[in-house]
């Protein structure tokens, strides 16, 4: 082989096998940080399993929320119109939290059967639904238009 | 009357775009003079068309005509005066017009300071920038038309700008972005005029290169403003959330800090052409991809305008014309493009190579995180989410190593380095980054933190083999100030930008390790410590500003028991949409943040807060602000326009003998 062709092929490899490594890592890393999403249908009927970190999404039942008058802590149900998760968080909700609004949660189920969130994300853009929550509706079967408190679309 | 001159404006700078795509391009292909010479005009004149049109829509704005349907969502009679005529990009069509106004700003900007580029290849650069404008103004008149009427009854007032929109970050954010964004689609433009004349040169090279400069440093400011904006206005003490409308830019981004350093070796030996190129067309589509997402409605996050499915598909057709017509152009061409491997293993070539791998790969694996839920979703119909942690887990070390590599690069020479040369020159600066990575966190924190001491140390790494570097090239001269003088501006366009990176490198990591929060219930009188400091809550009086109405809260800060700042978080309601919004108070220094967030009013006259002590958070801004200036000041090197003006006169010359037989033109 030729020494400038050995080199052109000592650089080939070395890309070679620095991009499979990055893919290797890539790989492995997107495998242990893929949050699944659930219906809270979907979590009545069990379909999570135990200790899983996931995505819940639904509408803020209207009336559930209670905060905690020395703490942080809020209690509040989300639903699809079919099924009820009650949801605890510690922290400041976001502004556009509210009653009958769309809210995606992150966290997991604790043994008493209460999502325990560590996150939660509220959409700021009242007449917007985000894909989420609005795929669970739709999957629960549940117009959203017809749950939608008035004044929105 | 005045939207329709509007839009009729829009129409006419449609026709103009059509021309300008089509005509300049036959043009360069059948030597046609007279209508590659049109390019110039053409381009001004869509310019103009869709100045007139944005004024119409922002002179729309600033008269309340809610009868326009953009202006009565986003706008409100009550709405400040500099947020009337800023809403014009408050939602997706006005946007998507500033978009498509500022590539015509830049391709005025290729019109007019292109003197010393042949005119075949700036009639080809203009048309494909025509091209794009096309496909832009056709989907607006298609899909989302600002200035669409609601007849025959129109509101009697708007429905406001989103209150989240209403901050200084709204004015500055977006324009910048959208400049560094669309900047890429000039360099896309002279990377396609390369393919379609299969010339592809050192020259090319040299013309590209302050505009790549420029677009990189505006995008690197625009996506800097982004972040800077967030972390005040969202309230959750972040800077970056790897939300999947933020992934974009930063690719776009990782692609185009791999371009200029590509850039570098394709002009000064010739090599990497083809990748060079492949560069090019990669940034530009993730502008494209960035688009694409924020307006298709496919992802949840806090920058998507409302779904609607036809954008999508027409913006993915856009996507898919213009990509994979450039890429299939690429397979093609890139064959023609032969680069010569005359270097060793230890070169400059070699170091900008790893360079380019490291960020492609971690522009790679960003797209990959954000893309795979959609393609997730599609195939199995499952809902998913990548956390931050994925990204943090590839990004991180990928940006160490970069890093690293990042202060041999100026050390090394073109084809060749001796290694004891670079041993020699670097070996005392990595001891001295080393021991100062592990002395200096440990004198001010009193303990040892594995983050801290790597970040110190790779920044210094940097820093001090950059005024080593600077003290060697001066060494010979007379004085050191004549030394200093004899630098390029890209030489010290490269050492500013390289200084930004180990500045941001400090700040992420050192507000990444040291930062604290807690969430409290605080009643007035109360007070509550953080690290080194007490917040003390004073209470709480109403504000009402011109179209909201708040509380604001009082507290006052102490260190080490002197008072060191007051702060007033609020709360507002706007009062057009009912929205609740929190206002963030932050005391900013150079060497920490106090940053409160106000909660809401619990039982009595208790409120929930969080408080936040962020120390160097201000450095990873201020690394950007390094990195714009590099850029800029690379892109004002002396020898571009020393070049400019000798090509000019030889182009001139060449003008002459083309009016007397036009084959000339093609050999130059």
């Amino acid at each position: 082989m030729k020494p400038h062709r050995r080199k052109k092929l000592g650089i080939i490899l070395f890309i070679t096998a620095g991009l499979s490594v990055a893919v290797g890592f890539t790989a492995y890393a997107l495998k242990q940080n893929i949050n699944m999403f659930y219906t809270p249908t979907q979590v009545a009927e069990g379909e999570v399993g135990a200790g899983q970190h996931f995505r819940i999404g639904g509408m803020v039942k209207t009336g559930t929320v209670l905060d905690a008058p020395d703490s942080l802590k809020v209690n509040f149900v989300t639903t699809d119109f079919v099924s009820d998760v009650p949801i605890q968080y510690e922290g400041i909700l976001p502004d556009l939290f509210r009653e009958g609004q769309g809210i995606v949660a992150e966290g997991e189920m604790d043994a008493a059967g209460v999502f325990q969130a560590s996150r939660v994300l509220a959409k700021h853009d009242e007449n917007f639904m985000s894909p989420e929550v609005k795929a669970a509706l739709d999957a629960a079967g549940a117009s959203a238009d017809n749950h939608m408190p008035a004044g929105t679309n | 009357m005045i939207p329709e001159v509007g839009q009729f404006s829009l129409i006419l700078a449609l026709c103009l775009s059509m021309i300008l795509a089509t005509l300049p391009i036959i043009g360069a292909y059948q030597n046609n003079f007279l209508w590659m010479s049109m390019a110039r005009p053409l381009s001004a004149g869509v310019f103009v068309f869709l100045g007139i049109s944005i004024a119409i829509l922002a002179y729309a704005f600033v008269t309340d005509d809610f009868s326009v349907q953009f202006v009565a969502q986003h706008s409100n009679s009550l709405l400040p005066d500099r947020y009337k005529l800023t809403a014009v990009w408050g939602g997706h069509e006005g946007s998507f017009l500033l978009w498509t106004f500022m590539l015509a700003g830049w391709m005025l900007a290729v019109a007019i300071f292109s003197k010393s580029m042949p005119l075949e290849f700036v009639a080809r650069v203009l048309g494909v920038l025509g091209f794009l404008i096309t496909g832009y103004i056709l989907f607006m008149l298609a899909t989302s038309n600002p200035f669409d009427r609601i007849v025959p009854l129109p509101p009697v007032d708007g429905a406001d700008l989103n209150s989240a929109l209403q901050d200084f970050g709204f004015i500055i954010h977006p324009p910048t972005l959208y400049m560094g964004y669309v900047g890429f689609s000039v360099v896309f433009a002279f990377a396609m005029a390369a393919l379609l004349s299969g010339k592809m040169d050192a020259a090319w090279a040299r013309w590209c290169r302050p505009w790549a400069n420029v677009a990189w440093a505006i995008l690197t400011l625009g996506i800097a403003l982004g972040s800077w904006w967030a972390y005040y206005e969202l309230g959750w003490g972040g800077w970056w959330a790897w939300d999947p409308v933020e992934n974009p830019p930063l690719i776009t981004w990782l692609f185009g800090t791999a371009l200029i350093h590509s850039l570098a070796a394709t002009e000064k030996r010739g090599v990497f052409k083809a990748w060079t190129v492949l560069l090019a067309i990669l940034a530009f589509a993730g502008s494209l991809l960035g688009t694409f997402i924020t307006r298709s409605g496919l992802l949840t996050s806090v920058h998507a305008f409302a779904a609607d499915p036809s954008r999508g598909f027409f913006i993915l057709a856009i996507l898919g014309i213009t990509v994979g017509g450039a890429l299939l152009l690429f397979a093609f061409r890139a064959p023609l493009m032969k680069s010569e491997f005359g270097f060793d293993l230890i070169s400059r070539e070699i170091l900008l190579l790893s360079n380019n791998v490291i960020l492609v790969v971690a522009a790679a694996s960003v797209f990959l995180g954000t893309l795979f839920p959609m393609v997730y979703q599609a195939i199995t119909d499952d809902l998913i989410s990548i956390g931050p942690p994925y990204f943090n887990a590839i990004f991180i070390p990928l940006m160490a190593l970069l890093a690293l590599l990042l202060s041999i690069g100026p050390y090394t020479r073109w084809k060749r380095t001796s290694k004891t040369y670079l041993v020699q020159q670097l070996g005392k600066v990595a001891l001295a980054a080393l021991v100062l990575g592990v002395v200096l966190p440990l004198l001010v924190t009193r303990q040892i933190s594995l983050p801290a001491t790597m970040a110190v140390a790779i920044g210094l790494w940097i820093l001090l083999a950059m005024l080593q570097d600077i003290v060697n090239k001066t060494a010979n001269k007379a004085t050191r100030l004549k030394g200093l003088r004899a630098l390029s501006f890209s030489y010290y366009g490269m050492q500013m930008a390289h200084t930004g990176m180990a500045v941001m490198l400090l700040g992420v990591a050192l507000t990444s390790s040291f930062s604290s929060e807690r969430s409290v219930l605080l009643s007035p009188g109360q007070d509550v410590g953080l690290g080194n400091y007490v917040f003390r809550f004073d209470g709480v009086a109403s504000v009402n500003g011109p179209n909201y109405i708040g509380e604001e809260a009082s507290f006052t800060v102490f260190e080490e028991g002197e008072e060191i700042a007051i702060l007033h978080p609020e709360r507002r309601i706007y009062l057009a949409t009912n929205t609740p919004s929190t206002e963030m108070a932050i005391d900013a220094g150079f060497l920490r943040d106090l940053f409160i967030t106000l909660g809401e009013r619990k039982e009595g006259d208790a409120w929930s807060m969080t408080l936040y002590v962020k120390p160097f958070v201000r450095w990873i801004w201020l690394g950007a602000i390094f990195m714009t200036f590099g850029g800029i000041l690379a892109a004002a090197d002396k020898r571009y326009r020393r070049l400019r003006r000798k090509q000019t006169e030889s182009n001139r010359s060449q003008g002459k003998s083309n009016t007397l037989g036009g084959e000339l033109q093609a050999s130059s």
